[in-house]
This record gives structure tokens, sequence and C-alpha cells, in this order.
């Protein structure tokens, strides 16, 4: 059974604009072992706010019960969440999803983890845990704009990392495509999270290898009952197939649903 | 005595509280938070002759104590849903009250004859309100006469009863209600979902891509028990409840209004186990309240007899 659970914050801080670490503790953490799935949060019981919010997880420290979460404030949800401090409560649901395959890797396999923006988070979980399995990590991470820039630092040392910026403000220029190509990077398996157009341009390019996006989508339930979160499946002439983000993903191998 | 039983047509039910249709999918993804044994009763999604896959994706939005669906009744069809997902819910002792919806009346009396023959189906609820799909679906529900021929056709081919959801999108709801009270229903369930809309600042769309959909939530639940308010009083039939359904306090509310059982929609994305709790808390409201049996709260703001002394 799935439960829910009262976690406690037991810190929040902006770490680049609009970017939130928040980090809370709880029982329900020994749960959160499989890097890609996400929570389902509701913010605060008031009537207004009446959908949870899907946060991927970052980082989680099993042994001290104690999970990690980054978001970009962006609307009420997020920005209420934002105001949170210490001691404060969230409702928290899950973990939810399927996450990254961590066994599509071997160990001393090259593993390329490629983030945009607020879908670089769950890249890190899933990069600590490749790299205790003996995975060779190598991160490529696009952002907007300098000020965007988030866990560069924390990336570095698990493995090589990248960091690329559409206006050139900070790492090399361009999108996360362009730095795979200059510098020539070569990996047994790409595992991607971000927006849709660069999950696209990927599985464009990569789409024979072995790749694994994680998808975003507005989700309504998160539990797979409202079907808000629905996409096509690729090759299905009939038109009726359909994965659900929220369920079926976020993660699925290249190649299985129309982006 | 169990003081939360309540008796409708078709329906013997352990409490008045069932998932809403549309809003539980067929049961399988909320078998994973709790035992879908206690509920009073369980309405399956919509189910179509053919499978559809809906509208595209954006399909809800939030809004003020609220949220803006536009699914489409996206469903895997009458074939779909008698081999794969009502032998699934045979395992529950619960009643299923199985949506049906067309877009012609001859796709509802096929979907209505096949569905009522299902063994734990024991009533079925005609979707004549669905806001959200470009035939049919709500073109039933929002004139009288052909709201009541609908009723009369699908009737005469179901094995079981048969409830007429309502729309709040008419001019007089009572009318429709007596027109098919009228043409043989044996329940309504009422309120659907308010046509609403919002729009986004930057791009100048609606946030949907359908464009308009059907709200929801608590911000329609004083439309929906006004409404329940008049409807039970002009007929003689049983009336599913809903609209923002949240909190035991909100069943009892409805139940005042003329409501002999409720349904829970939007709550069970705010909180899946929101079912069970209420369920539970129900017991101890109805002792606040000085009620033996929860049947004895329907229509008690309406009904002389029924005024606690």
């Amino acid at each position: 059974m799935i439960k829910k659970d009262l976690l406690k914050i037991t810190t929040q801080k902006e770490i680049a604009t609009n970017i939130m670490e928040v980090t809370c503790s709880g029982s329900l953490v020994k749960q959160m072992t499989e890097p890609g799935q996400f929570l389902h949060l509701r913010v605060d019981t008031s009537d207004d706010l009446l959908l949870r919010r899907p946060i991927s997880i970052c980082d989680v420290d099993l042994e001290n019960e104690s999970v990690t979460m980054l978001y970009r404030v962006e609307g009420k949800g997020t920005s209420r969440l934002s105001y949170k401090r210490e001691g404060d409560t969230i409702d928290v649901l899950g973990p939810l999803g399927n996450g990254f395959p961590l066994e599509a890797t071997d160990k001393g396999e090259t593993a390329l983890l490629v983030g945009g923006g607020i879908g670089v988070p769950p890249l890190y979980y899933l990069s600590k845990q490749l790299k205790e399995r003996g995975v060779n990590v190598i991160h490529v991470l696009g952002f907007q704009s300098k000020e965007n820039v988030f866990y560069e630092q924390e990336f570095s040392e698990l493995g090589d990392t990248y960091v690329v910026t559409a206006d050139g403000t900070y790492g090399s220029i361009g999108y996360v495509t362009d730095v795979i190509n200059e510098k020539n990077l070569s990996f047994d398996t790409m595992y991607s999270c971000g927006p849709t157009p660069m999950l696209a341009a990927l599985s464009t390019i990569y789409g024979d290898r072995r790749l694994f996006i994680s998808l975003e989508e507005r989700m309504g339930c998160g539990v797979g009952a409202c079907f808000a979160c629905v996409c096509h499946v690729v090759g299905d002439e009939s038109g009726t197939s359909y994965r659900k983000v929220c369920t079926d993903g976020p993660v699925f191998p290249v190649g299985e649903v129309v982006l | 005595m169990n003081r939360l039983q309540v008796e409708l047509p078709g329906l013997s039910m352990r409490n008045p509280i069932m998932p809403a249709s549309g809003c539980f999918g067929f049961g399988k993804e909320y078998a994973k938070y709790y035992d879908l044994g206690i509920l009073g009763a369980i309405a399956i999604k919509a189910t179509t002759d053919q499978p559809r896959f809906g509208n595209p994706t954006p399909r809800v939005a939030e809004t003020s104590a609220g949220m803006l669906n536009a699914i489409g009744l996206q469903n895997p069809g009458l074939e779909g849903v008698l081999t794969n997902e009502l032998p699934w819910l045979h395992q529950y002792d619960v009643p299923i009250v199985a949506n049906v919806a067309g877009t012609e009346i001859a796709d509802y009396i096929e979907t209505t004859a096949k569905l009522s023959k299902a063994e734990n189906v024991h009533a079925i609820e005609l979707n004549i309100s669905c806001p959200n799909v470009k035939q049919g679906g709500i073109a039933f529900g929002t004139i009288p006469h052909v709201a009541a021929e609908l009723t009369k056709e699908v009737k005469n081919v179901s094995d079981v009863p048969v409830y007429v959801k309502l729309s709040p999108n008419v001019a007089d709801i009572v009318e429709i209600a007596r027109a098919v009270e009228k043409a043989g229903a044996d329940g309504l369930s009422m309120i659907n979902t308010l046509l609403g809309m919002r729009i986004d600042l930057k791009r100048r769309k609606p946030i949907l891509s359908n464009g308009y959909g059907g709200l929801s939530g608590p911000a329609i639940k004083p439309v929906a028990i006004r409404m329940i308010h008049q409807v039970s009083q002009a007929v003689d039939i049983p009336i599913i409840g809903m609209g923002g359904i949240y909190t035991a306090e909100d069943v009892v509310e409805f139940m005042l209004a003329g409501a002999s059982a409720i349904a829970v929609g939007t709550a069970n994305f705010t909180d899946p186990f929101v079912c069970p709790t209420i369920i539970e808390e129900l017991p101890a409201l109805l002792d606040e309240l000085e009620v033996d049996h929860v049947q004895d709260l329907i229509g008690g703001s309406w009904k002389q007899c029924n005024v606690h002394s």
C-alpha cells in the first residue's frame, strides 16, 4: 500500500534565482530508494490550493530518513511552499511513478546524464546510485542563464560535469546537444530529464541508443486515476493507446511515447 | 444495525459514500491505497461503445477552490471494460455504478444493454452532462424532452436501475429532473461539473487545450446543494449528491439538502484517502448532531417532520 505522511522540514533555502532546496525528514523516506520517482506534495490544507504538486526526489539520506527536493518557484503552490521554514510540515504522498532503471548500465560502463533546468534535480540521486554501482558518470547540465545554475559542485564531485547556458553567461553557450557534440562525449547509457523540446532533440539524435527520458506533464491526481497526464504511444495506429506520465512514467525508454 | 447503511434502487450501500465517476478510474489505482471493500459503492469511469483517447493535454487547470478538467471521456471502450475492468472489481463486495456515455442514442443503448448484464453492475449512471466532448454528452442533458427520450430508450434495455446524471449548465434543472423521472429514471445523480475557462496571460490562449472545461471542487458545492435542495422536493426518486464534497460535514450537508447518498470526486485527487477518512469520521459526526441513522438526514433541511427537537 502506498502511504502519505507529514514530513518535517529541516532546511529550506534559495540556491539559485527562484530555485529552492528543501530538505525534510520522516519515516516515509525509507521507501524512497528509486531515483527518478517523485513526491506528490499538498502544500497546505487551504481550499484554494486543491491539487498536489509533483516534485522530483533530488537526494535521499536513508540512514537519517531525510529527503531533498529542488523546485522552481513558479506559481501559487510553489510560492507558498517556499515560505515554509524549519519545523513546518508538508503532506507528502509517495514515492510515486517509475524511476530510472539502474540495471540498464553495468559496472564499468559509462552513463551520460543530461539535464535541463528544473529537470536536473532527479539526476543527482541517480548519479549517486550509479556511481555506487561502479558506473562512470558524466553530466551535462543545461540552464537558461548564469543566475539559474545550481548543483554544479555537487555533480562535479561524482564525475565530469559540463554546464551550458542558452545565453552563454556561464559555461559554454548553446544547448546540451551542442556540448555532447563538441566534447565528443561517448556513453553506454544516456539518462535525461528536462523540457520536452530537449528530450525530443535527444530522442531524435540518440533514438537508437540506450536512452531513458523523464517527462513532465501537468498532473491531476498523480496516482493514475484522472487521466490528465496521458501521452500517445509510438506506432499506435488506433490512436487510443496511452501511457500515463504519473504511473507508467515519468521515466520511459526512448521511442515508447510520442513527445 | 449499521447506522450508515442506505438503500437506493439497485444499490444496497454499507455507507452513503461512493467515489464519483471519472475521479476513480476503474478502481485499480486506489486499490494501492486502501481496501476498496469499505466503500458504499463505486462509480466507474464513463464507458463509451468504442475506446476513446480523449482530448489533447493540458487537460486540467487549478482554479480557486476548484479545478477545471477536459479529459474528454478517455476510456478503453465497452469491450475493454467488460473484459478487463469489471472482472477485476469483482473481488470486492461493492455494488458498481457504471457510467455510460455516447454520441448517439444507439451508442447509449448498446453500451447500457451490455454493461447492465455484468454481474457486479448494480446500476447505470446515464451521462448526459459531460461538457468536454464535441458530440453527445451534454447535448442530451440540456433539453428536457431529449433527455427524457434517451432515458426511456435506455430504461428499455437496462437490466438494472438507471440514474440520470444531471448537468448544472441548464436554465431550469427541476424541469429536466421531472422530465427524466417521468421517462422512467430510477434515480438522479447531480451535479456534474460547471462549464468554465481559464486563460494564460502571456499566450492569450485558454490553459486547457479544449478551451473550456468542467469546474469541480469546493467552489461548486453551494450550487450543488442548492440544486439538490430544489430537485429533491420536486421529484420522488432518490438523488446521489455530488459537487465538491471533502468532509463528513459536507456529506451531512448534502443529505440534509435531499441527497440519499453522495459521491466524492475531486477530493480523491487532493487526498487519495479521503473516502475512508470520511467513512471513518461520519459516525462521530452523527453522534455530535444526535442523529441515530444517516438515513434520517435525507431532506432534513426541508422535511418538516424530520426537524430534530
